[in-house]
């Protein structure tokens, strides 16, 4: 595959006086598997579909391989777009719903049929060619639109939630497959998503957006670890976003170790012990009435347990301390 | 207690009332049809009997397929020009116009002259079309033409524009409902797999419209060959379809004669469109 760069250049996305997307820059790099995460009406599924072209770029350039696509047709852009629901034409069997975009193109029944069935063969949906999508179920039908969208050719793969329709056993196998197709394929995947564990599961990068900008963007172990802002560590959960003197920081809540009361960074009351299994996490309240949530190994917990009342030390390592810019 | 709890009795009194209503209004009506087409009829009386002879003189009579080749020309051209209007305007608001009320507000609009009778609706236009009609002066007055033209009342074509204009929204409606069913996402689809607005008319909407062309193209059919009134009016008497045929029996008191008119008029409906829903399933549409 070639070396494609998409860019998102000051891309703007304005409904009236709404800005949906306001001047978002971002280089994305190639092959990469990315997320755009954000919760619902953060702009993150309109920044997707202005770089697939079902919506019109308001300001801004989108930039693919070196040329401005962000007027170009849908089709013209090197990418292509898996809908949210699938979006499989209803009347047409899985075989011409695949080689549909062939069709557009005048490519004869014969060759664009063979090319169907090969990609049928990549989403291992060989003996399905025949049915109407009504008769698959939603893991199947989400395979034919990842095949009918993949048999462009594209450079950049858009997918628009495309787990959120399925239940949850299937939806983490979807994501394995999704994260094997795309290596396989060596092409750049965008993904949208609500759910930062889908997100961490399967991206290299992980773009957080909230009201209509990026919050933060970066490698999914950067972002998660090191949250640069309130909205990120809360969103990203697993943080505790603490005040102190010098500022707000967050600070993962399993980098978290409970000590005796003197000995710790802070001091607090336990005010909740919850057993999850492999770790139990202990809320307590520190100076300030702000909760703190400590998420220890359970070993270490009942080697030394304590109770709602107890006065505890709460200790952490400076360097799991990542100060808030905002 | 026990009758109610019955459910083979209780799915049985739920289902009688339209069981009945179909039963004496319907399959009643028909049955006396069939019978009455059967009886022999004089120049004075009507004699209950069991003979072919209304049949063997209907079909024997060039008349007759003059007038149903008529009433078949007629339902064509009709449905042509309902199912053109009718899906561009069905068309136009499912796919163009954005909100939910400029819909409904224009798909009210529509109806509006539906809140006149069919027959004031079809006289209104004599005034215009008149030899000495709005559409001729007009014309006359830009030089257009010398002579007023004929053909505009009285005529096939003022047949046909009666009926397409007191028929589109028989077409519309369902048209506009299976359209506004369509999945918006599939448009953008096709778009995103290349198809231009021509290619995505004809490989998604149009086959996904079908089960709402077969149900108007059912109303317009079924309306234009059971239609007299229209034919009468427009015509100035001049054509004739079957409709007229019957009604001009019923007039002579020729009820034999119209009963067979009408079972054969029932027949070739059926057939058309039992034809018709072979080429496309409507039960999605039920």
């Amino acid at each position: 595959m070639s070396n494609q760069d998409l860019e998102l250049v000051s891309v703007t996305k304005r409904y009236g006086e709404t800005v949906a997307v306001d001047a978002i820059n971002y280089r994305f790099k190639s092959d990469s598997y990315t997320c755009l995460l954000g919760p619902s009406g953060c702009g993150k599924s309109s920044t997707l579909r202005m770089i697939a072209g079902h919506e019109s770029v308001s300001d801004g350039s989108i930039v693919l391989d070196g040329r401005d696509i962000s007027v170009l047709p849908p089709a013209q852009r090197g990418t292509a777009m898996m809908f949210q629901n699938y979006a499989l034409f209803p009347h047409l069997s899985v075989l011409d719903n695949v080689a549909f975009s062939l069709k557009m193109k005048g490519v004869d029944t014969a060759k664009r049929h063979g090319e169907a069935r090969d990609m049928l063969a990549l989403v291992d949906l060989t003996d399905f060619a025949d049915r109407l999508p009504d008769q698959l179920s939603g893991g199947q039908q989400q395979r034919v639109a990842l095949a009918r969208a993949l048999i462009t050719r594209p450079q950049v793969l858009l997918l628009d939630e495309p787990l959120s329709a399925l239940d949850p056993f299937l939806r983490i196998r979807m994501r394995g497959e999704l994260r094997k197709l795309q290596k396989e394929l060596g092409i750049s995947f965008i993904h949208v998503t609500h759910g930062q564990d889908e997100a961490l599961a399967l991206a290299d990068d992980i773009i957080v957006m909230n009201n209509a900008v990026i919050e933060q963007a970066g490698p999914a172990r950067d972002v998660f670890n090191a949250p640069q802002t309130k909205f990120v560590a809360q969103f990203m959960g697993g943080h505790n976003v603490i005040a102190l003197p010098d500022g707000h920081f967050a600070i993962r809540a399993d980098a978290v170790a409970v000590t005796a009361p003197t000995k710790g960074a802070v001091e607090g009351n336990v005010t909740a012990v919850e057993y999850q299994g492999t770790h139990v996490s202990v809320s307590a309240r520190i100076t300030g009435d702000q909760d703190v949530l400590a998420l220890i190994p359970d070993t270490t917990f009942f080697a030394n347990p304590h109770n709602p009342g107890d006065r505890i030390g709460l200790h952490w390592d400076a360097s799991n301390q990542h100060k808030l810019i905002a | 207690m026990k009758l109610r709890n019955n459910p083979a009795i209780s799915s049985l009194l739920m289902v009688s009332p339209l069981a009945a209503i179909l039963l004496i209004f319907l399959v009643l009506p028909i049955v006396l049809i069939v019978i009455v087409s059967f009886w022999r009829a004089t120049e004075f009386s009507i004699v209950p009997a069991f003979e072919f002879d209304n049949y063997e003189f209907l079909f024997g009579s060039s008349v007759t397929y003059t007038v149903f080749f008529n009433t078949f020309k007629y339902a064509l051209i009709t449905w042509a020009c309902t199912l053109l209007i009718g899906f561009t305007v069905a068309y136009y608001l499912a796919f163009h116009i954005r909100t939910l009320t400029w819909q409904i507000a224009l798909f009210l609009l529509c109806t509006i002259p539906f809140w006149t009778s069919n027959i004031i609706r079809m006289i209104s236009w004599i005034p215009f079309l008149g030899r000495k009609g709005i559409a001729n002066s007009t014309l006359m007055s830009w030089g257009a033409i010398d002579v007023p033209i004929e053909w505009l009342l009285f005529s096939d074509f003022a047949v046909i524009l009666a009926f397409v204009h007191l028929y589109t929204l028989f077409m519309v409606v369902p048209i506009f409902n299976t359209m506004m069913r369509i999945d918006k996402s599939l448009i953008e689809a096709a778009r995103d797999a290349g198809a231009n607005g021509a290619q995505i008319l004809w490989n998604v909407i149009i086959p996904l419209t079908k089960p709402g062309i077969m149900i108007g193209t059912i109303f317009v059919v079924t309306l234009v060959m059971g239609d007299f009134i229209t034919v009468r009016f427009m015509s100035g008497s001049q054509s004739a379809n079957v409709g007229r045929l019957i009604s001009n029996d019923i007039a002579l008191l020729q009820y034999p004669s119209a009963s067979a008119t009408a079972i054969v008029l029932l027949l070739t409906v059926l057939i058309t469109i039992g034809t018709l829903l072979r080429f496309v399933d409507i039960r999605k549409e039920l």
